[in-house]
């Protein structure tokens, strides 16, 4: 019983760690008045570019580094039309998802099946993870992992603790105040739809590289779009991200676990979507309460005074 | 740095924006401990000038100098390093920010690592060097338009401006508000500063400023000391010729009450109620103003009249039938009109046409529509009628009504709610940014309206139009209608106290 | 002395000559770019496009597919050209489609053999319309209810309508006739369409959609519906100011988009594949593409059956490519991608244009 605790816990939280990757981006780029729902493209061509590079240069995180670069690519063209040249947001990511999806088709055609050496795999953390219990669940994680975590607190500190996160935050709230302040609301929001782009890049290079070392044609699933719902469930709070993903990694997982009580695997596969059409409506109703609301220029293209 | 400085000159000022001239060979000067007035009128070019003082905009021809070394202002940031600051007519904070977090932000020296505590503590440093008490833990919104003002006015200061521009600052304070804002000038003044006043409103600039300089259309139209000017010469250079004050024939007889509200509340969207128990009475040939403070919930009580709010408690009542049931359309058809507040977005459809924008309020009504199909000849013969009966400025029918000036729209606006000849009408800052001409206008349709019997509900800013217009005056204070006066029987000085809050006699009470 | 510079100006009515122009140049920068990338990723573009022109365009045989394709892409756009007028972003085409392709077939297998052909094909295009409405009305619901993302939510449903019609065809609706394939049972024959000959097309699904076109048109154009969803669009203060119902006007536009959608769910089990099948071979992301559909039409209901046939030739190439050339069908989607990117980019170039400017030279 113990053991299939531990294996649930360890499953759920590498289940959840690329949808707190991509849900970190989105936050950014939402945080900055920018929604992108591109993130299933963006993600999808993230995951096979990286597998790619780390099948071709025998290394990891070359194939992270490229998944990164790729996710960064694609964001590049939705900020230059969302912010540029003030495009709809909405019709701009859903380009961005379609061409995605397209590319990791034509890239991955060759790439199905293969095997891969170069992935990133449990660490063996002396000690720690040999904690009964705690060390199969916590301790034996790949680094990305960690490193996930490290950066949800890093982003946590940057938008509350710095000026430049009160920079983000007040151009996604404000941009004509906040361009007043010396701030250009052009220059920052292409920079962090792109830095966006980059973690929804590296949230399908965890897939590929990490999560299912592999290269599955459509194997996203709709992970994208659970982190769009996801952003807004976290009210643009990392912290609440991380717990947000949490209980969804725990869904995803959890599925598996139910299916030899006969229950219709396709009907369980529902369940994460389902889950987060409600966890849509609790972030909706918590968000009217104030502080806690959707930033107020979202999705607004910003047009500088002419001057 | 910008301190010992003693003159900021703005030369030959040039800006057009598409096929307006927004600004022709435009002068403008200021010395350190100076008030300068710059008069106009609404569209005049005021703002486009000190928005292009402050970096905003880019001239197309003309030079800025300080000390008669002319200076490239490029952007705000480099206006504030000549120590140039503005106060915007409308505040340029985050409104779900912190007070703190707004000065963090425009602090150029806060630290990059939690800047936040550091503008706490400059914030104390310079509130009581000026005067100016804020709370730096208070989140924007929950601010008076007074106290945001004060944190406009902290920024600039606190970012080392000396030269100040105040853009229609008087516009969202209360009477006892403004003076204390002139206070506080002065004191500036005394400290150095020199202060660049934009207004319309000639009382104030004759009150507070040294010199004046006179903008119409976007072309000076003169400057003079202040002491040496009154009211109707200055009026001449705003306008171009004398001003008539609308005369007012109080000879009309109140009728039977059209308009019946009692208890009326609102909620707002975030909880508290927004308008709390307002009871009146509008009778037919009556106008009621209600003054107020922009927030205090005269919007909202106009749009709970008018439908397009819903009402929490209290009844409404038009010509005596109960109509806090109806919705928006069934109230339009009962004889109700209502020229909103935003003329722009809310009372029209900038991208239509002015003949989809003839109907919007009517598409319903058989007039305009059989079976679910539009009339559009009908729609197009109305259009074609406001036009001509409000003396509309529109090239033709079918253009896009944001192409119109703001004065247009709103006549073509008022037009199309009294084509129906309603029986009540409510109108919110009915000329609010509208020049002087189409202001008589309007206030012209106005008063024949209310001598044709029909019941008036205005909601103003601009105390001068309710004193002129109004039979009974009211003032809404935090959502509540206190106290309601005869025209004759208040003075203007009392309704600017009722504004900021002070409290109702028991006397006042009982009127 | 003069300056002159040059500036971006808005212009506040671009002619239909530099409307249609960019459009087509629009189309043609996303099919080259698409072209680009086949190259850069050793895929020959002028085999391809050679391919995938002659697939859809080049035979009687090919163009029929094409129709038979672009049917769902005109019902769907059209519908999708209303919502995205009232800025009511229905992602979710694909599983109302799916959800009145499952009405569809249970109306067909259930009372279908009961009733006279006729009947019974308009008692399975009657549930198929419903079934897809009340799935679109799901995210209405939660976007007035609840102010909750529509296109979020209406995106997430697609999710859980595939997952459904897997879920019937591996379990209780498996066909007992079908030799172990996951499909249901066939339908009567009576209830199949009747077709071109050598072709899945029919005559039916044309009219249906010719009169959705024409209809819809109407619609927008002519009527105080049309008129109502158009504020709603441009500003919800002024609807509401209006006393045009907002929740009432999002639910029927979401609703009739959605019915259409579902009428070509039903299409697709009636005139094509005569039992339900998998999701993703119902509809080869008909949902998607038609948000395209609608974009290219620039929200014009009138137009979209254009644009479905392009799109729809498109989606036929991407079968022909990934027979003859072996690559996925998702290939396709780098087509519709790059050319909805350049339309975006093309509808800054219609609503702009450079101007140069003279001024009165410095005073000093």
């Amino acid at each position: 019983m113990t053991e299939l605790i531990a294996s649930v816990i360890s499953r759920s939280i590498a289940a959840s760690t690329p949808l707190l990757i991509g849900t970190l981006g989105e936050i950014l780029a939402e945080r900055a008045g920018v929604m992108n729902l591109g993130v299933e493209g963006m993600m999808a061509f993230g995951a096979v570019t990286g597998f790619a590079i780390a099948l071709h240069t025998q290394s990891a995180w070359l194939g992270l580094l490229a998944a990164i670069f790729a996710g960064a690519l694609l964001a590049f063209i939705h900020a230059v039309l969302t912010v540029k040249l003030r495009a709809n947001q909405v019709v701009s990511g859903l380009a961005l998802t379609t061409l995605g999806l397209g590319l990791s088709g034509l890239i991955g055609r060759k790439l199905i099946g293969k095997p891969l050496q170069a992935k990133f795999s449990g660490l063996d953390i002396p000690l720690l993870g040999d904690l009964p219990v705690i060390g199969k669940a916590l301790f034996g994680h790949d680094i990305l992992v960690y490193g996930t975590l490290l950066a949800t607190v890093l982003l946590w500190l940057f938008l509350y603790r710095t000026k430049y996160g009160l920079a983000v935050r007040s151009a996604g709230e404000n941009p004509l105040a906040t361009e007043t302040m010396s701030v250009d609301i052009v220059q920052l929001r292409m920079l962090f739809v792109v830095i966006g782009g980059a973690f929804a890049g590296a949230a399908g290079g965890y897939l590929s590289l990490a999560y299912i070392p592999a290269w599955i044609e459509g194997m996203t699933a709709g992970r994208g779009w659970i982190v769009v719902a996801l952003t807004m469930f976290s009210l643009w709070d990392p912290l609440r991200a991380l717990a947000g993903s949490l209980l969804f990694g725990g869904l995803f997982v959890g599925q598996y676990f139910l299916q030899p009580y006969g229950i219709s695997p396709n009907l369980l596969m529902m369940l994460p979507y389902l889950a987060t059409l409600a966890a849509l409506v609790q972030g909706a109703t918590a968000s009217t309460t104030r502080g806690r609301s959707a930033p107020a220029a979202l999705g607004i293209p910003y047009e500088r005074g002419e001057r | 740095m910008s301190a010992s400085h003693q003159r900021l000159e703005m030369l030959g000022i040039s800006k057009r924006f598409g096929s307006v001239q927004a600004n022709y060979l435009v002068n403008l000067s200021v010395t350190a401990g100076e008030v300068v007035g710059l008069l106009g009128e609404n569209g005049a070019g005021k703002s486009t000038l000190m928005n292009i003082l402050y970096g905003l905009h880019r001239p197309d021809a003309g030079a800025i100098f300080l000390d008669g070394v002319q200076i490239d202002v490029s952007s705000p940031a480099v206006a504030r390093v000549y120590g140039i600051g503005m106060v915007h007519q409308h505040f340029m904070l985050v409104q779900n920010h912190t007070v703190a977090e707004n000065i963090a932000l425009a602090l150029s020296d806060a630290p990059a690592w939690n800047p936040v505590p550091f503008a706490r503590a400059k914030i104390e440093e310079f509130g009581g060097r000026y005067g100016l008490k804020i709370d730096p833990a208070a989140r924007i919104s929950d601010l008076s338009a007074g106290e945001q003002q004060r944190v406009e006015l902290l920024k600039a200061l606190m970012g080392g401006a000396k030269w100040l521009v105040l853009d229609e600052p008087t516009s969202v304070l209360t009477p006892r508000e403004a003076d204390e804002l002139f206070i506080l000038l002065k004191r500036m003044t005394g400290e150095g500063h020199g202060i660049i006043f934009i207004s319309h409103k000639l009382d104030e600039v004759l009150a507070i400023t040294d010199r004046v300089v006179v903008l119409r259309h976007g072309r000076p139209a003169g400057e003079c000391r202040t002491k040496d000017a009154d009211q109707a010469s200055l009026a001449r250079l705003m306008i171009g010729r004398q001003i008539d004050k609308p005369s007012i024939t109080n000879l009309t007889v109140p009728g039977d009450p059209v308009l019946e509200v009692s208890g009326l509340s609102s909620a707002g969207s975030r909880g508290p109620l927004t308008v709390n128990g307002a009871s009146l009475t509008v009778r037919g040939g009556e106008i009621v103003g209600i003054a107020g403070i922009s927030g205090n919930g005269q919007r909202e009580l106009l749009e709970t009249i008018a439908g397009s709010r819903p009402a929490s408690a209290g009844t409404i009542r038009l010509c005596g039938t109960d109509i806090t049931c109806y919705d928006v359309r069934a109230r339009t058809a009962a004889g109700l009109a209502f020229v909103p507040e935003d003329r722009l977005h809310t009372g029209t459809v900038p991208s239509f046409s002015l003949v989809e924008n003839a109907i919007l309020r009517d598409a319903h009504r058989e007039l305009f529509s059989r079976h679910g199909f539009l009339d559009n000849a009908k729609a197009r013969e109305r259009s074609e009628r406001l036009i001509s009966e409000y003396e509309v400025a529109a090239p033709d029918s079918d253009t896009p009504l944001r192409t119109l000036s703001g004065g247009n729209i709103q006549k073509f606006l008022l037009g199309r709610e009294l084509d129906a000849a309603p029986k009540l009408l409510l109108a919110a800052h009915p000329t609010y940014g509208v020049d002087i001409a189409a202001a008589a206008v309007i206030h012209r349709v106005i008063l024949e309206r209310k001598s044709a019997g029909a019941a008036i509900l205005l909601v103003s800013e601009d105390l001068d139009e309710l004193l002129a217009l109004s039979d009974r005056i009211g003032v809404m204070f935090r959502g509540e209608l206190r106290v309601m006066f005869p025209r004759e029987k208040v003075t203007r000085e009392r309704i600017g106290l009722l504004m900021g809050g002070a409290p109702a006699t028991s006397e006042e009470l009982r009127c | 002395m003069l300056t002159s510079k040059w500036r971006l100006e808005a212009l506040s009515h671009p002619s239909s000559v530099r409307v249609g122009t960019t459009m087509v140049l629009s189309i043609l920068a996303g099919l080259s770019l698409g072209c680009l990338l086949f190259l850069v990723m050793g895929v020959s573009p002028v085999t391809a496009m050679t391919k995938i022109a002659a697939g859809s365009f080049g035979s009687w045989y090919g163009f029929k597919e094409t129709l038979t394709k672009a049917v769902p892409l005109t019902l769907i756009g059209a519908g999708l050209a209303i919502c995205f007028r009232a800025r009511i972003w229905n992602i979710g085409a694909e599983g109302q489609l799916l959800f009145g392709a499952v009405a569809a077939t249970w109306v067909g297998l259930g009372v279908g053999q009961h009733l006279p052909g006729w009947l019974g094909i308009a008692a399975m295009f009657g549930a198929g319309a419903f079934a897809g409405g009340i799935w679109a009305a799901v995210p209405a619901f939660m976007r007035v209810r609840w102010g909750v993302n529509e296109a979020v939510s209406s995106l997430l449903l697609n999710y859980v309508a595939a997952e459904f019609v897997q879920f019937l065809i591996y379990g209780p609706w498996k066909g007992k006739t079908q030799f172990g394939f996951p499909y249901s049972d066939d339908l009567p024959n009576a209830l199949w369409l009747p077709t071109f000959y050598g072709s899945r097309l029919s005559w039916f699904p044309l009219v249906l959609a010719g009169a959705a076109v024409v209809l819809l048109t109407v619609i927008s154009t002519k009527t105080r519906f049309g008129y109502d969803v158009r504020v709603v669009g441009e500003s919800p203060e002024a609807a509401a100011y209006a006393g045009i119902p907002f929740g009432r006007t999002v639910f029927s536009i979401m609703f009739l988009s959605g019915t259409l959608a579902g009428i070509a769910g039903a299409i697709e089990i009636a005139g094509v594949h005569h039992h339900l099948t998998y999701p993703w071979s119902i509809s080869s992301g008909y949902g998607f593409t038609a948000i395209l559909t609608a974009f290219l039409a620039r929200l014009n209901p009138g137009w979209t059956w254009f644009s479905a046939i392009l799109f729809g030739g498109l989606l036929v190439g991407g079968d022909v490519i990934q027979t003859s050339l072996g690559l996925p069908f998702a290939t396709v989607n780098i087509f519709n991608g790059l050319v909805l990117i350049a339309i975006l980019a093309g509808e800054f170039m219609i609503g702009h244009r450079l101007v140069r400017i003279q001024h009165p030279g410095d005073s000093r």
